[in-house]
């Protein structure tokens, strides 16, 4: 090899040779990005690309009361009794993970999608879009998987659907499940209630699906011992139910993570959210494999956690029912909700600084160095 | 996780920033030179728990960012051909060219694959040996060595089918255009510390003593800004102009000689043009006559893309701190992350993205300290 000296002298500083000086005020930037005229991976990111694609291209055309809450699961009344509906797809990869499947997601994304409804699912639909040439003995595993799950969240599988699309149309599996279930009197979950003073809840350790997820994801896959935390919350939410009805909101944090939660919340209920970012329970496999890939924990996706928002005066009582649930022994308040900056999300800082906690725009991208 | 735990401690946090509220008597203009030490800065609240007087203006060290508008033109016109494999990290998909990014190409049906080593491309390369396979190579110090590496493994292994978009760039040729600008305020640097773990603190010396500047390597964890802005102020106060290094757990004097060597093998010092900013002479690397045929640029005959920056956005002052982004009329309102108007309005480590992501509200911390969680 060439003898390094000669670029990287360590003496005078190289004659630049500037023709002249540059003058930094003409330092110029290029055009803006017009909006994408096809769908980009972003869209699906459970971010603020996907939340325009609801509200430029599918809520006007479908119209609807219902559709306008856009909550996780729709809540309609049917013969005098109030129901929550909700459908979910699954197109994880790989299909098989550290700590479940995409057969446990299936039925525990759309069970804690009514769950935050305060619903208990009772019955789901199961569609299959399976890529010609996936080995049966795979799909056997999916469905044992799927229907160890329903069992465990109690809610049965009532109906369901198979289609087969052509080799390199799809990517193996693809599932779509919807459900029901009855929300009990007295309980009303939604945004709007939400009111200043209320108490931020999480039920647990965040990041930990995601990180499992990437960590046996193709071209990055990393030492991290670390199980998804997928898991149904239907029985938690009973737990918390059964000290009051009057919860305001629940969220499951999926796609978009606490963050896209908060956000929401903040939103739809044109209250602030304060959190405090040393109280966010993050695993320290999870706050190491975030620092590597250059992602923020509170964006990155969980399966079997809540973030709950309480009245002030039941918090108490309902950490400490969470904490008596194996599902939310690690509950713990993160924040509340305050009158100031409405509709956004802030965290105070470790060093006593704050920050505005934004609305994912598309995917996390691992950044560059 | 040791290394980084230890250096977020709030406890130690505040006793530095004890000593530095007690030793600064007059106003100061530090610029951290890395976009990782901005988004640490303006994510963790440093700037606001410094004394009025220190102020920190944001450097020009954001990969994303400096890229310049014309190589994403040709990684675009590249990544669109059928017969190319594009692979990149992951935040540039996201950087908006002439009209289109690398997320839209993908959406045209171009193959751009997210990698997380360059390494991983190469392997793309053998198991496709029938595609051409292109990484593209932006960066400082940091980057530029594991993307040596991967030419030169390349070129050892004979595989024909892998090349590299370079526009690599060098942190000192930076500090000196800086320097030379009519109305530079920068009175002291935070040197960017991950650049002088490869490539030691020897550069600096001389532009310490021309520019009459005090140059501290610094680190990226709040602490390690702390130290770096208390070192800074004390040599400020003192008048003095020497290089520290503050970060001496990742660097060496010396810097990394094995990464160093590999660099000058593959690559060579050339003219690079800076995203909002223009050619810096010497700033940038290519590839070197030995492995030029490993040049995407050469390979796919997109040398003659070229591309004028529109004018449009105030990054210029940004860059020099005459302009903080929240004060831009544009901020937040023409120009957000989702539609940036400029570079630095991109990566997350752009000055004005950590603003947008982190500082839109600028709500006094007393207000929100009225306000205690149970």
């Amino acid at each position: 090899m060439p003898d390094i000296t000669e670029t990287f002298s360590a003496g005078a500083p190289r004659e630049l040779a500037l023709k002249s000086a540059p003058d930094l005020l003409a330092w110029t930037c290029p055009a803006p990005l017009r909006d994408q005229p096809r769908v980009v991976m972003g869209h699906g990111g459970g971010g603020a690309m996907s939340a325009e694609l609801v509200q430029h291209i599918f809520a006007p055309a479908f119209g609807g009361e219902v559709l306008a809450q856009l909550g996780d699961a729709a809540t309609v009344s049917l013969g005098g009794a109030r129901l929550a509906f909700s459908t979910d797809s699954f197109v994880v990869r790989p299909l098989f993970f550290p700590g479940g499947s995409i057969g446990d997601l299936a039925v525990n994304g759309t069970v804690n999608d009514l769950a935050m409804s305060g619903a208990r699912a009772a019955y789901l639909s199961c569609g299959f879009i399976l890529e010609e040439g996936v080995e049966l003995s795979v799909v056997a595993r999916v469905a044992e998987a799927l229907g160890r799950a329903a069992r465990t969240a109690g809610v049965e599988v009532a109906t369901g659907d198979t289609k087969v699309v052509e080799a390199g149309h799809g990517d193996g599996i693809f599932i779509n499940t919807a459900g029901i279930g009855l929300i009990p009197a007295g309980v009303d979950l939604r945004p709007q209630r939400v009111v200043p003073g209320d108490v931020v809840i999480v039920s647990g350790a965040i990041g930990v699906h995601g990180v499992a997820i990437m960590s046996v994801r193709e071209g990055l896959e990393f030492g991290v011992e670390i199980e998804s935390d997928c898991a149904a919350l239907g029985g938690l939410v009973d737990t918390m139910l059964s000290v009051t009805p009057d919860l305001h909101v629940l969220r499951d944090p999926t796609r978009g993570g606490l963050a896209a939660a908060l956000n929401e919340i903040a939103l739809a209920s044109g209250t602030g959210v304060l959190i405090q970012e040393r109280s966010v329970p993050v695993p320290s496999a999870v706050a190491n494999a975030c620092a590597i890939l250059g992602l923020d924990p509170m964006y990155v996706a969980n399966e079997g956690k809540l973030v709950a928002f309480v009245p002030r005066e039941h918090a108490e009582a309902v950490l400490a029912a969470m904490r008596a649930h194996p599902l939310g022994a690690e509950a713990c308040v993160i924040g509340e909700v305050v009158s100031e900056h409405p509709g956004m999300v802030v965290a105070r800082t470790g060093l006593g600084g704050t920050r505005v906690v934004d609305l994912p725009i598309g995917e996390q991208l691992p950044r560059i160095c | 996780m040791k290394y980084i735990d230890e250096f977020q401690d709030p406890e130690l946090a505040r006793r530095l920033l004890d000593e530095i509220h007690a030793t600064v008597t007059r106003p100061w203009a530090l610029m951290e030179v890395c976009g990782g030490q901005t988004h640490t800065i303006i994510r963790h609240g440093i700037d606001q728990l410094l004394p009025d007087q220190v102020e920190l203006i944001h450097g020009p060290g954001c990969p994303v960012c400096v890229t310049p508008l014309e190589v994403i033109d040709k990684a675009l016109e590249i990544a669109s051909r059928p017969e190319v494999i594009f692979c990149s990290f992951g935040d540039m998909l996201r950087v908006p060219g002439t009209g289109r990014d690398l997320f839209r190409v993908r959406s045209e049906g171009g193959d751009v694959r997210v990698v997380y080593s360059p390494l991983d491309a190469l392997k793309i390369a053998q198991q496709n040996p029938q595609r051409q396979v292109v990484f593209f190579g932006i960066g400082f110090e940091t980057t530029a060595p594991p993307n040596a590496m991967t030419v030169y493994q390349a070129r050892k292994l004979g595989i024909r089918n892998f090349s590299l978009l370079v526009s690599h760039v060098r942190v000192p040729p930076a500090i000196e255009a800086i320097m030379q600008s009519p109305s530079c305020r920068v009175q002291a640097f935070l040197a960017a510390g991950h650049v002088c773990s490869v490539m030691g603190v020897e550069e600096y010396p001389a532009l310490a003593e021309r520019y009459q500047v005090p140059i501290v390597v610094t680190g990226f964890e709040p602490l390690d800004i702390l130290e770096g802005v208390r070192r800074t102020v004390r040599q400020l106060e003192r008048g003095e102009h020497t290089v520290e290094n503050a970060y001496p757990r990742a660097v060496r004097p010396e810097g990394n000689p094995a990464a160093q060597a590999m660099l000058a093998d593959v690559f060579e010092v050339t003219d690079r043009a800076w995203r909002g900013i223009g050619v810096i002479p010497g700033s940038g690397w290519r590839l070197s006559s030995r492995y030029r045929e490993f040049d995407a640029e050469h390979r796919f005959s997109v040398t003659g893309i070229r591309t004028e920056e529109p004018a449009a956005c105030r990054s210029g002052e940004v860059l020099q701190g005459l302009l903080k982004p929240n004060e831009c009329e544009a901020f937040g309102t023409t120009c957000t992350p989702r539609n940036p108007l400029g570079a630095t309005m991109v990566s997350s480590e752009g000055a004005c993205a950590a603003y947008y992501l982190y500082r839109r509200l600028e709500t006094a911390p007393t207000r929100l300290e009225a306000s205690p969680v149970a």
